[in-house]
């Protein structure tokens, strides 16, 4: 079955004693798009990533990577793959240049390519200034940035990004969401661990929900809210009352009632007119919102818990 | 006064940096208890009894000692060093730079002097429980002659106080850990070989004796002899006190200075 | 697993791992440097004193310097030192602490690279540290007989068993305070292991006990070679420490890889 796929997994299983982090998933991904694993902490994210990089062995599944088995070849699919690990793993004892020449030298590429390289990804990463310095005193930002410079030292085809914005500011992030874009402009295939449903929106062509080693759904971001969700959310937060006595008052105006510790989300289609409604029957919030649906209203429907608590 | 702290009061700060300090050291205390307690036998074992009776074999007495109580004060002046040394340099540029908790300290009522104090006492203390152990495992080998040992473990103190003092008052100026090694390497080791620690100052030929005499060590090893044996002339007594106390004054003064300059300017 | 990373010992694969290690210590070089100096240090000091109140001993019916016994013996200890430092410091850093290590597992090298580019590594600077130990040993006249050149691949033997067994160990640390133990476990190796005197100094059960310690094994065979004494034990005692290697290694790869790629 030769095909387009970069990557497929069918049942995949990561038991670790006796505990499985992941139970039994499949999925596909296609050259040249943007796949993404949306789940919260725990999910199984970062040990599904490490069974697709070709570093820890699945307990039980089939795995092909370009083709390939991961169990025999895995030198192989690892010179072709970017990874970007959700901790930082750089050298700190070496200088921002030489981490990305020398892990460059892992892939047998000659010093003279990778100096090249290294010069264009050091202005990929906007890094170029701190070229000499120890990576100890570097900022988070420019680590991850660094880390992710350094994915690319061997012109990957399939990049790897295991929650590649957690812990930077909104500038970092954005930033960072930038380069990804013009990676994939050049054709990178990529896949993102993400537990911010805006980043997965932002990013992914398509993306599997996971929650608790499973996969909840999958689907393109914006199929999955049309399936899964309404057009639009109201929020409303009631000083302090009890958010739990709305629910009867609230649930015939809306598709679906949603009460959350410090607010109620109710699913409709016209927002602004379910708020008119309320008006006219007395209930008046201390603030009401209005906004579209989201991926975290997805997960918020198919597991009934948020994504980040 | 349990929880709040008046500004004002230097001792209670210091008292509390000192607790800090002790506090942190509970986490780790089991290996190094072990290694104060073993070391000193390890080493009277092997040098004193094993290489002792190759000594009192050929040469016999050693400045009218056996060889064992010959070395067992200088051992015990060595690791004093040890342990200033040991305590000063990394940990206290790890609590600097790495770990960072002395920012975190300084950033309660705690000015940076009392991060010194209470580091160099404490310091001081573990020191004190080091000579202690010691004392009792000198005895034990039955190298004390004099009442003058009970002295030993307050020698013990201030030999790691000249040592610790400056040291720490250096890892509050460096941005990393590259020269320490070199200190270790070429400060420490040679110090600890040519102090006169296991054999005497004779038996170093005319011309170097002067020099081993400025060695810091050799003061706290001379000291320490003094002490267990009871006999030293008072002149020479005087003069290695007088050189490790103004090793331990000039540390302490510069140390103040250069630990409030990192973390607070 | 060792059959496993026999195949490898052609990779050129983990050779990258000796590459990085080289480009780590040419900003360290005078650490590197240094590290020449402190088994001088010791041989001078010894030199100067001991050697005097400790006169001539007896070995194997040779009277020698009390020097030139213990010379062999603390070029087994800077094996020894060097490997724990290697070994076991610098590889505990980086895998427990910096994770360099699971980055290089991203790229193709796998496992046993990472444990045989370490071991790579700890051979080069020990050929070179013993190189130089020999040679202090010859110039304060310390070298029993010119057959102490044999001490040379003797020494980097007795690095390479001591370094695989490092990497064994460093796995089982888990922070900087089991360093205490390292410390426990390394002194008295020192102190005990017939380097400062001889064997035949210990009750005969003690000694039985003594002579499984790897260092003395070590000192023993040095100690032999630098005086051209040869008997058949020596076959023995490079058995024992090559045993040593093969397990350590063995251990090691098996531990790196349940904690990198669990
Ligand atoms: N090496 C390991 N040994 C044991 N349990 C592990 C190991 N790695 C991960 N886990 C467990 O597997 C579960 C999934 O972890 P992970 O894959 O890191 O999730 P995520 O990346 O989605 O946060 C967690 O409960 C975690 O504690
Ligand atoms: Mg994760």
């Amino acid at each position: 079955m030769a095909s387009d796929y970069v990557l497929e997994a069918h049942d995949l299983v990561k038991r670790f004693g006796e505990f499985s982090a992941v139970k039994g998933v499949s999925f596909s991904i296609e050259r040249g798009e943007s796949f993404g694993f949306l789940g919260p902490n725990g999910a199984g994210k970062t040990s599904t990533m490490r069974m697709i990089s070709a570093v820890s062995q699945p307990s039980s599944g089939t795995l092909s990577i370009f083709s390939l088995d991961p169990r025999t070849q895995g030198p192989e699919i690892r010179g072709r793959l970017g990874v970007v690990p959700q901790e930082d793993t750089l050298e700190l004892e070496l200088s921002v240049r030489h981490n990305l020449e020398m892990f460059g030298r892992y892939f047998d590429l000659p010093r003279k390519v990778l100096r090249e390289r290294a010069t264009e990804l050091l202005e990929f990463a906007q890094l170029s200034e701190r070229a000499n310095d120890k990576v100890e005193n570097l900022s988070g930002g420019m680590k991850r940035r660094l880390t992710i410079a350094r994915a690319l030292i061997n012109r990957p085809e399939l990049l790897i990004l295991d929650e590649p914005t957690t812990g930077l500011d909104p500038q970092a992030r954005h930033l960072l969401w930038e380069r990804l874009y013009r990676l994939k402009r050049e054709g990178v295939t990529q896949i993102i661990t993400t537990h911010y449903m805006d980043e997965a929106e932002q990013l992914c062509d398509r993306l599997v929900v996971m929650d608790h080693g499973t996969i909840v759904a999958h689907g393109a971001p914006r199929e999955l809210i049309v399936q899964h969700s309404t057009r639009e959310v109201v929020e409303l937060r009631f000083g302090t009352d009890s958010h739990e006595d709305r629910h009867l008052q609230l649930a015939p105006y809306a598709q679906r009632v949603e009460v959350l510790p410090d607010r109620v989300l109710l699913y409709v289609n016209e927002g602004d007119d379910t708020l008119r409604q309320l008006h006219a029957i007395g209930v008046v919030p201390t603030s009401a919102l209005v906004r579209r649906s989201s991926l975290e209203d997805v997960f918020l429907r198919l597991t009934g818990r948020t994504l980040v608590d | 006064m349990t929880d709040t702290l008046d500004p004002r009061l230097g001792w209670s700060r210091w008292r509390r940096s000192w607790w800090y300090h002790a506090a942190t050291y509970a986490h780790t205390w089991r290996g190094s208890v072990a290694s104060t307690i073993f070391f000193p036998i390890f080493y009277l074992a092997a040098l004193g009894v094993g290489v002792g009776h190759l000594v009192t074999q050929h040469t016999g007495l050693v400045q009218g000692q056996t060889y064992l109580h010959f070395i067992a004060p200088s051992l015990l002046a060595t690791t004093a060093m040890q342990l200033g040394e040991g305590e000063s340099l990394w940990p206290v540029l790890a609590a600097i730079k790495w770990i960072r908790n002395y920012h975190a300290a300084a950033a309660t009522p705690l000015e940076p002097e009392d991060i010194y104090l209470g580091k160099l006492t404490w310091v001081a203390t573990r020191s004190l429980g080091t000579g202690v152990v010691y004392t009792i495992v000198i005895a034990c080998f039955g190298a004390l002659q004099s009442w003058w040992s009970l002295t030993l473990p307050l020698i013990a103190v201030l030999i790691t106080l000249a040592f610790s003092a400056p040291l720490i008052a250096y890892a509050a100026t460096v941005q990393s850990d590259g020269s320490f090694m070199t200190i270790y390497r070429f400060a420490f080791v040679p110090m600890f070989l040519f102090s006169a620690t296991f054999y005497p100052l004779t038996a170093y030929p005319g011309y170097l004796r002067p020099v081993v005499q400025l060695v810091p060590l050799y003061h706290g090893v001379a000291l320490a002899r003094a002490a267990a044996f009871g006999r030293g002339a008072w002149g020479a007594v005087l003069c290695h006190l007088a050189f490790l106390i103004a090793m331990a004054v000039v540390g302490v003064i510069v140390g103040r200075r250069t630990l409030r300059r990192r973390l607070v300017d | 697993m060792l059959l496993r990373a026999l195949p490898r010992f052609g990779s050129r694969r983990s050779l990258h791992v000796f590459e990085r290690n080289f480009m780590v210590y040419r900003s360290q070089w005078i650490m590197l440097v240094s590290g020449f100096f402190e088994p001088l240090f010791y041989l001078l000091s010894i030199g100067i004193g001991l050697n005097h109140l400790v006169g001539p001993l007896p070995v194997n019916g040779r009277l020698v310097s009390y020097a030139a016994f213990v010379a062999p013996g603390m070029l087994a200890t800077s094996a020894m030192n060097g490997a724990v430092i290697d070994s076991i410091f610098n590889t505990f850093f980086r895998l427990k602490i910096s994770h360099a290590y699971e980055a290089v597992l991203s790229t193709p090298l796998d496992v046993a690279d990472v444990a045989l580019g370490e071991v790579w590594w700890a051979l080069t600077r020990a050929t070179a540290y013993a190189a130089s130990f020999i040679i202090c040993m010859v110039l304060l006249g310390d070298a029993g007989s010119s057959w102490v050149v044999l001490c040379w691949p003797a020494a980097i033997l007795t690095s390479l068993t001591f370094s695989c067994l490092g990497l064994a160990a460093c796995t089982y640390l888990r922070s900087w305070q089991d360093f205490d133990t390292v410390a426990l476990v390394q002194l008295p190796l020192f102190l005990f292991s017939a380097t400062f005197f001889p064997i035949s100094l210990y009750p005969h059960w003690l000694g039985a006990l003594v002579a499984f310690s790897p260092l003395y094994q070590s000192a023993a065979l040095l100690r032999g070679l630098s005086l051209g004494q040869f008997e058949w034990i020596m076959l023995m005692r490079v058995a024992y420490l090559v045993a040593l290697a093969i397990a350590g290694i063995t251990l090691a790869a098996r531990r790196f890889q349940r904690i990198l790629a669990p």
